[in-house]
């Protein structure tokens, strides 16, 4: 497997590659830059005012967007439970991305070997990090406070993990929830991550592009939700009696709060608050667009309705898709990306799901890990140049044929590797809680009242 | 005394209600019920699954009555819950053996 294509691209994804966070070597780098050109280092207040919007956003997709969107399609019974499971998944990883998160994901050597697949321990405990070390962006000379990029990094790292609660909900044990995650989030969360964001790794490497996380993020979910829910088992009635969402309502207004706080996810993931960061928020209003309204059509004329369920699916699925496009995108690239993955997302979601017999409970597979990979895909196409794309290197010397093998390498590796992961992890849990589920007596009456002690509504 | 049960559609009550009160009835239960005699439910759907859903929201009412009163409150109610089509609903009359005033402790027919 060969990286680079051309040394255009090899040049200019090298600049990336001090963009892609090594922040010590950001410190290191600042003598060089000045001996090298004209450029000094600076950290700009606007800049990391949009960091810290940007990270207070994303936080709000998880707590309560991606909450209240879960919560509202389970049963009444079980609510506070995928709450609870959301939020303590939060907390957890929040606390372990400080402590071991970080430094294994963004630092480390860059020369081959195990650096290839994760970082050392050099930032173990935020070590070395104060207010005052600087994180590079995609802009030479154009700084960030490194803080800013570790607390923009811990909301992806924390919502990753809560993603695969919607495909394990209604029958795990809480306890057998948090082990598994934790597990997951070390063993294939930081090493895609790392494989993928930082510049030794080995799909940096290879040049694939994820601009917001469709690979580290919504693939890596997507495939883990989909193993841990074929390993843990169908819900009890699954397929014979009727399990309607509760509440749809509040998956509308999770829904609208995962749309508002992605543009914290995609246009602040360019690190820095310029153009590309105002195409990157253009970008996921338009994608989304097209797939609600392209799932919502589609639902019509299949189903006989378009149902709001669909739209607030299909605005998901959509907004996974231009996730690892946001800043690659042209304008109107999105909008034929995000109607692509509305269409395969309702596919995967009425048609595989159902065909392959899996209890994904609620279709973290189907939109994450599907519109994860057509948006992995499709971002080769619609990085072109000549489509209005922005693709790294010179816009003469790229090919959208090596692009997508590029991607497609990446797309497969991340799903190899979750998988295996999440099946190991879910073995050891098992193990360690002798059991992953609930009793079946429990999982009647409901995770609320079984493995919490309270009723969501009085 | 005899207790009339009726099984009427959510949209019939004020209808009824109103009925019954011409007739001198003015006191009643009512409770919200799932049901279906002839009548067929309908499916809904949510992303990849279709539910067929059988029971129909209905209200139930309960009336203490005089047995004088009862085929009165019996056609009432039939003419007010009726809307032709089926779903309508079915009206029932049971024994009733005592009824008690809790305030008073009155018993009987007083009670009613």
């Amino acid at each position: 497997m060969t990286g680079f294509k051309t040394s255009k691209i090899l040049g200019t994804a090298a600049l990336a590659s001090l963009a892609l966070a090594i922040p010590a070597f950001a410190q290191e780098a600042a003598p060089a830059a000045e001996a090298a050109a004209e450029v000094v280092a600076t950290v700009d207040k606007g800049d990391t005012t949009w960091m810290l919007l940007s990270t207070i956003l994303v936080i709000a997709m998880t707590i309560p967007g991606l909450a209240l969107f879960y919560g509202g399609l389970v049963r009444a019974k079980n609510m506070l439970s995928v709450l609870m499971q959301v939020f303590a998944a939060f907390c957890m990883i929040a606390l372990l991305w400080v402590i071991y998160g970080y430094t294994l994901a963004f630092n480390g050597p860059t020369e081959g070997g195990i650096s290839l697949f994760i970082g050392d321990f050099s930032k173990l405990f935020l070590s070395g990090v104060t207010p005052s070390t600087t994180a590079a962006t995609f802009s030479a000379g154009v700084e960030i406070p490194e803080l800013t990029f570790v607390i923009f990094q811990l909301t992806f790292a924390a919502i990753t993990p809560a993603l695969i609660v919607g495909a394990i909900a209604e029958r795990m044990k809480f306890g057998a929830v948090m082990l598994f995650l934790a597990l997951w989030f070390t063993f294939s969360y930081l090493p895609i991550a790392h494989m993928v964001w930082f510049s030794g790794g080995y799909l940096f490497g290879l040049g694939a592009y994820d601009f917001a996380g469709g690979t580290v993020v919504h693939i890596n979910a997507g495939v883990a939700g989909l193993v841990a829910a074929v390993m843990l088992g169908k819900r009890t009635g699954f397929m014979k009696e009727p399990i309607p969402p509760h509440n749809l309502t509040f998956t509308f207004i999770g829904a609208a709060l995962l749309w508002v706080g992605w543009f914290g996810f995609n246009a602040g993931s360019n690190l820095e608050a310029n153009g590309l960061a105002a195409q990157a928020t253009l970008n996921t209003i338009t994608a989304p667009a097209a797939a609600a309204l392209a799932w919502a059509l589609a639902e019509k004329f299949v189903r006989g309705h378009a149902s709001l369920l669909g739209a607030a699916s299909g605005a998901v699925a959509g907004l996974v898709a231009i996730t690892p496009a946001a800043g690659f995108a042209g304008s109107m690239g999105a909008i034929v990306l995000g109607a692509v993955a509305g269409l395969v997302c309702l596919w995967a979601v009425i048609t595989l799901k159902p065909m392959l017999k899996y209890d994904d409970a609620l279709d973290v597979f189907g939109v994450h890990g599907v519109g994860g990979i057509v948006g992995a895909l499709g971002t080769a196409i619609v990085a072109a140049p000549s489509l209005g794309g922005f693709a790294l290197g010179d816009p003469a010397a790229y090919n959208i044929g090596s692009q997508f093998v590029t991607q497609l390498i990446a797309v497969v590796i991340a799903i190899a590797w979750s998988a295996v992961v999440t099946a190991v992890a879910m073995l050891i849990v098992k193990a360690v809680f002798g059991g992953l589920r609930v009793t079946e007596s429990a999982e009647s009456d409901g995770l609320d009242l079984s493995s919490h002690g309270e009723r969501a509504y009085n | 005394m005899k207790l009339v049960v009726a099984v009427i559609k959510p949209s019939r009550l004020e209808e009824v209600r109103q009925a019954l009160n011409s007739l001198d009835v003015h006191g009643m239960t009512v409770t919200e019920v799932k049901g279906y005699g002839r009548q067929k439910g309908h499916s809904e759907i949510y992303r990849g699954t279709e539910y067929a859903v059988h029971f129909l929201p209905k209200l139930k009412i309960e009336i203490a009555v005089d047995d004088a009163q009862s085929d009165a409150i019996v056609t009432a109610i039939r003419e007010s819950a009726q809307t032709g089509r089926i779903g309508d609903g079915k009206i029932f009359v049971l024994d009733l053996l005592a009824v008690t005033r809790i305030r008073t402790g009155e018993t009987g027919a007083a009670a009613l």
